[in-house]
């Protein structure tokens, strides 16, 4: 085993969510969900909050650790972290950064958490709403290129039209999505399914992406508890391990004004080999993965930067079926995801992915032993991680 | 003078405060397109930066290049995402790089019809599009395909 890893060093010891509003529909305040979702994961960790003395973030998440600590009255605080740009793409570098503490000692009890309402503190999907810009967006966003869907279309079109991917491939990952959050009752789109047709007629937002190839907007809040390794047997749950995470981006991906010299890209070239390295596993083990769908282009060049699919091969290998779970051989976005179930950041992609281990997703895969999440595409920094069971170890 | 592609209302383009910018705003005014280089190395470099991404040298200028260049992505907007688009229907962003320019881009309009194919790799021809009644005139740089 190599010397500096963070392979099998570290657990799960909790997981925990509000409940999933529409954007602007919490009935809380936003401190106030983060709050609780840090609740239900200690709850279901069966630990005091107390005992939590490390608090790792992303997306410049508002509820700040030091007040955080003090509400829940921790009797100390020991790692006080936020992974730096990227907005969802911090979110399996949240975890790595919670794990980097505990494996080298500094913290024994990381929770890690994202908290949203959009309708305490304004949307995503609108542009700015200012009378002038400057800096880099004033470079784009006079020209009406100011939303996420805007920022990441062009990256789509170019991989779609250099390697030939047809529509049919980003339907698929969508209709997967929905097909499994009808088995969610947590799901914000539970009892909502979707079908080719409606798929199909629904409106563009930006070309290449329907309505429903774009991420919800929602209100909630979303936690996970880490701890050494050593300690994984003390908790009610089938250990959980993370076996590798990885954050960050390719040459030059923070290059402005769209320059970033490999530009149809997920932001995941470099980076993804780093993950399977860490990890000590390849694509082929992975049994189910969660991909962060902002947009579903996202989702599609993300896998083929990880390896599951040579980018020629799209349109044979993006197909619904083999995304279902529990039959597919690739089952993906088993609660819903960003799509379906909630956006929360994509914190409940990683949250699904350990549920997943644990054996108590509501689209459990049978067997499940290596459980991959991919975090926030096409922006910079990106992340994924890697959990594992037992028999991983 | 045509009107401008986009309706009024968006949000203004101003000069970056720390100026790293500014040649290339005034450039647009004047009707050129004046892209950072290297004086050490001759890199060329898009967005603006401090120093050169290639040499590190701080020694940095903004140079013309002619007002023509490829398109190497697009996307056709339908949801508004600003106030002042509600009404403006489906609207054409293209991605241009400069092949002589190490091949840096730019982002702008497409002009003409909304509707129109657009092939990517196709040659297009820039417009300076200037806003000169406002607080801060400013001009954007938009494109045409070339026929």
């Amino acid at each position: 085993m190599k010397e500096r890893t963070l392979r099998g060093k570290v657990a799960v010891a909790g997981v925990g969510e509000t409940a999933y509003y529409k954007r602007g529909q919490a009935p809380d305040a936003e401190f106030k969900l983060a709050l609780k979702s840090i609740k239900a994961a200690c709850a279901d960790a069966g630990i005091s909050p107390k005992e939590l003395d490390g608090f790792a973030s992303f997306s410049n998440d508002r509820s700040d650790p030091s007040r955080l600590a003090a509400a829940l009255g921790c009797s100390e605080l020991r790692f006080s972290n936020m992974q730096w740009g990227g907005g969802g793409g911090g979110g399996a570098a949240a975890v790595g950064n919670a794990a980097a503490a505990i494996a080298t000692g500094t913290a024994d009890c990381v929770v890690v958490f994202r908290a949203l309402a959009q309708g305490q503190f304004g949307r995503f999907g609108q542009g700015s709403q200012s009378n002038v810009v400057s800096g880099s967006f004033a470079h784009t966003i006079p020209y009406g290129l100011m939303s996420p869907a805007q920022m990441f279309a062009m990256k789509v079109v170019r991989f779609m039209h250099d390697h030939g991917v047809e529509q049919n491939a980003l339907r698929s990952i969508s209709l997967a999505a929905y097909h499994h959050a009808q088995h969610n009752p947590r799901a914000v789109m539970y009892g909502r399914p979707l079908d080719e047709d409606t798929y199909d007629n629904s409106r563009w937002i930006v070309e290449p992406f329907h309505l429903y190839d774009c991420c919800l907007e929602n209100d909630g809040a979303a936690a996970m508890v880490l701890v050494s390794a050593e300690r994984a047997e003390e908790f009610p749950h089938k250990p959980c391990y993370l076996l590798g995470a990885v954050g960050g981006s390719h040459y030059r991906a923070g290059a402005s004004v769209h320059n970033t010299p490999e530009y149809a890209s997920s932001t995941f070239p470099s980076l993804a080999p780093h993950l399977y390295d860490m990890a000590e596993v390849t694509a082929g083990d992975v049994d189910v993965l969660q991909c962060y769908e902002n947009f579903t282009g996202g989702v599609l060049m993300s896998m083929v930067e990880h390896g599951f699919c040579e980018p020629d091969e799209c349109n044979e290998f993006f197909v619904k079926e083999r995304f279902l779970a529990p039959g597919g051989d690739l089952p993906l976005n088993t609660s819903g995801g960003n799509l379906a179930e909630c956006y929360m950041h994509g914190l409940g992609l990683i949250i699904e992915s350990i549920r997943q281990i644990r054996g108590d997703s509501t689209s459990q895969v049978a067997n499940s032993e290596v459980s991959m999440t991919i975090s926030g595409p096409m922006v910079t920094p990106v992340s994924s991680c890697i959990f594992g069971g037992e028999t991983t170890l | 003078m045509n009107p401008p592609y986009l309706n009024s209302g968006l949000p203004q383009p101003l000069p970056a405060p720390d100026g790293l910018d500014a040649a290339f705003w005034q450039g647009l005014t004047d009707e050129k397109i004046l892209l950072q280089s290297c004086c050490d190395c001759n890199k060329w470099q898009w967005g603006p930066e401090w120093i050169c991404h290639h040499c590190h040298s701080e020694a940095l200028t903004f140079t013309e290049v002619a007002p023509e260049g490829i398109i190497y992505s697009y996307e056709r907007v339908w949801h508004p995402v600003h106030p002042a688009l509600k009404d403006q229907g489906p609207y054409l962003i293209v991605l241009v790089e400069i092949p002589i320019a190490d091949h840096v881009r730019l982002v702008g309009n497409l002009l003409g019809d909304p509707h129109q194919d657009v092939i990517i790799g196709s040659q297009v021809q820039a417009v300076f599009e200037h806003h000169e009644t406002e607080q801060h005139p400013f001009t954007l740089l938009q494109w045409q395909t070339i026929n």
